[in-house]
């Protein structure tokens, strides 16, 4: 839905230059971290810290302070709880049902209070992308940095706690301190990703992408590559279609990254039924 | 307490790989057994046998560390057991891998090579030829690059044993290895874990409720029943008398076409039909 002109257009790709970095970096680390959330069984987690980073991320916008610092102390309070609270699946999936429409609410709750541009208000919930000026920007990838690294530094030990977690342990793999530390880097990436795609949308780039790659492969390889481009085509391409149209930034990233999807899901049926 | 005899069976030379001394296991005030002694030696294979809740798998756990036991010392290669110790390979009780399973046979084996190394994925060449190495020793390569999920249950367990065996274990620890596999997959796996321990002498503690698939192999048998244990080879344990005593009512053992059939276990056990 292009409704500027090319030139126009060029110039706006300047102005969004920094988010569409951003957009970048995020969507390969939630494409990576995306692999170790489906090993771990924690999408609906994603979820669940999103909301509360939400909240966090309006309290710091009603109270003036740095939209991201709230984001990132919501995310990380929301990972702790689930953390420790829901060791076992199930107790998970309830305290994540218990968690998520409380901090849905609360963050409500500050963004009514909020006296200011209502812009901002929804760009939270559903993204936007000028919304985070140029020291954020340079937070967010800061962090997208540090989680990028951190995993591919406990990237076996982790799969392996992930999805052989009995032998693991008893080949010595911390997995209580690796457990924690995933809980970490994934509050830290769902605050990152609430800056640009929205609260509500965070699993279209968290989840999405390694859900498509393991439709399509099982190697350990192919599925974080494919999960990484997915992500990266899914966050950047979005940006791309929106800076040319008046909608907001989120249901072109939803839309590619369920295309995505689907277009797998069929690939990945017709494998199955040669093999 | 029948008989806490330390006796080594017919394999059994060299230094103990396992000792234990004085093992007691508790469940809040009920004790499953207490002053457990027990040796093990290269090569040699001993089942763990006996009921649900008789404490076969806390045994087993701590071995590999990850539980003390109420009383007593558990030794592995002359040190105390620890967590991650390298020269334990350990067989965990089947889980059939998902479908979906983000995993192909030889990655699970793979996991066994390198899995607890930190740093980027990277495999080397020398990991590569391991995990094929391994692969060929358990006869699993013509299925090795299929999903997990999509392989039959006694495939997966012989992965599961080619994983067990990547750093050479010197101790090899099954738990409930042959479980819901068929006779065909019961004969192959055990077959398996036999051969290792004649071939590079590594000594096999195998936690099983039925005998009769590793009957032919065993050397000696741990049988813990009624919060006691006795400890011999299975000519010497599985005999009306010794069972009758360990469980302190009258029990009986038939020997039938190669298999022991005990008869006569108390309801409280919760032994399946055939225990032993």
């Amino acid at each position: 839905m292009i409704t500027v002109d090319p030139g126009t257009y060029v110039q706006l790709l300047a102005l969004v230059q920094n988010s569409i970095i951003a957009a970048a970096v995020l969507g390969i680390v939630g494409g990576l971290i995306g692999v170790f959330v489906m090993q771990r069984d924690m999408a609906f987690a994603v979820h669940g810290i999103s909301e509360l980073s939400f909240a966090g991320a309006a309290a710091a916008l009603l109270l003036g302070l740095n939209v991201v610092g709230g984001s990132i102390v919501g995310s990380l309070i929301a990972a702790a709880l689930i953390g420790v609270l829901g060791a076992k699946a199930r107790d998970r999936n309830s305290i994540i049902g218990v968690l998520m429409p409380f901090g849905l609410g609360l963050g409500i709750l500050f963004l009514a209070l909020y006296p200011g541009r209502s812009g901002n208000k929804f760009g939270l919930l559903t993204g936007q992308i000028i919304s985070v000026d140029l020291p954020q920007l340079g937070l967010l990838i800061g962090i997208s940095i540090v989680v990028l690294v951190s995993l591919l530094v406990v990237w076996r030990p982790l799969a392996f706690d992930s999805l052989d977690a009995e032998v693991a342990s008893a080949r010595g793999v911390p997995s209580r301190a690796l457990s924690i530390l995933f809980m970490t880097l994934l509050g830290l990436t769902v605050a990152v990703s609430v800056q640009i795609i929205g609260a509500l949308l965070v699993m279209a780039l968290l989840v999405t992408p390694a859900a498509a790659a393991l439709r399509v492969s099982s190697s350990p390889v192919m599925v974080p590559v494919l999960s990484m481009v997915f992500g990266l085509v899914s966050a950047v391409g979005g940006i791309l279609l929106a800076i040319g149209g008046s909608l907001p930034i989120s249901p072109y990233i939803t839309t590619i990254s369920f295309a995505i999807y689907v277009v797998c899901r069929v690939l990945g049926a017709r494998k199955g039924a040669v093999r | 307490m029948t008989n806490a005899s330390t006796a080594s069976g017919p394999a059994a030379e060299g230094q103990p790989v396992l000792s234990i001394r004085g093992g007691a296991l508790r469940v809040r005030d009920r004790v499953l057994w207490s002053g457990l002694d027990l040796d093990v030696r290269p090569g040699e294979f001993i089942a763990v046998l006996g009921g649900n809740g008789t404490g076969k798998t806390s045994l087993l756990r701590a071995m590999l560390g990850e539980r003390k036991l109420d009383e007593g010392t558990v030794l592995v290669d002359g040190h105390a057991a620890h967590r991650g110790h390298r020269r334990i390979g350990y067989i965990p009780q089947q889980k059939i891998a998902a479908p979906g399973t983000p995993l192909r046979g030889r990655d699970l084996v793979a996991l066994g090579v390198n899995g607890t190394r930190w740093g980027p994925p990277i495999s080397t060449r020398a990991d590569r030829q391991r995990v094929d190495a391994l692969l060929e020793a358990v006869g699993a390569q013509a299925y090795a690059d299929r999903p997990l999920g999509s392989l039959s249950g006694g495939e997966q367990q012989r992965l599961r044993v080619a994983q067990s065996l990547a750093d050479d274990p010197t101790l090899l620890l099954c738990d409930e290895p042959l479980m819901s596999l068929d006779l065909n997959h019961q004969r192959a796996v055990s077959e398996l874990i036999d051969a290792r321990r004649r071939e590079h002498g590594t000594a096999v503690v195998f936690v099983t409720h039925d005998i009769n698939p590793v009957l032919g192999m065993v050397d000696r048998v741990l049988y813990l029943a009624q919060g006691r244990f006795t400890v011999g080879t299975p000519d010497e344990v599985l005999r009306d008398d010794v069972l009758s005593r360990l469980y302190g009512t009258p029990v009986e053992v038939f020997r039938s076409r190669g298999r022991v059939i005990v008869v006569g276990v108390p309801e409280t056990e919760h032994h399946h039909e055939v225990i032993a």
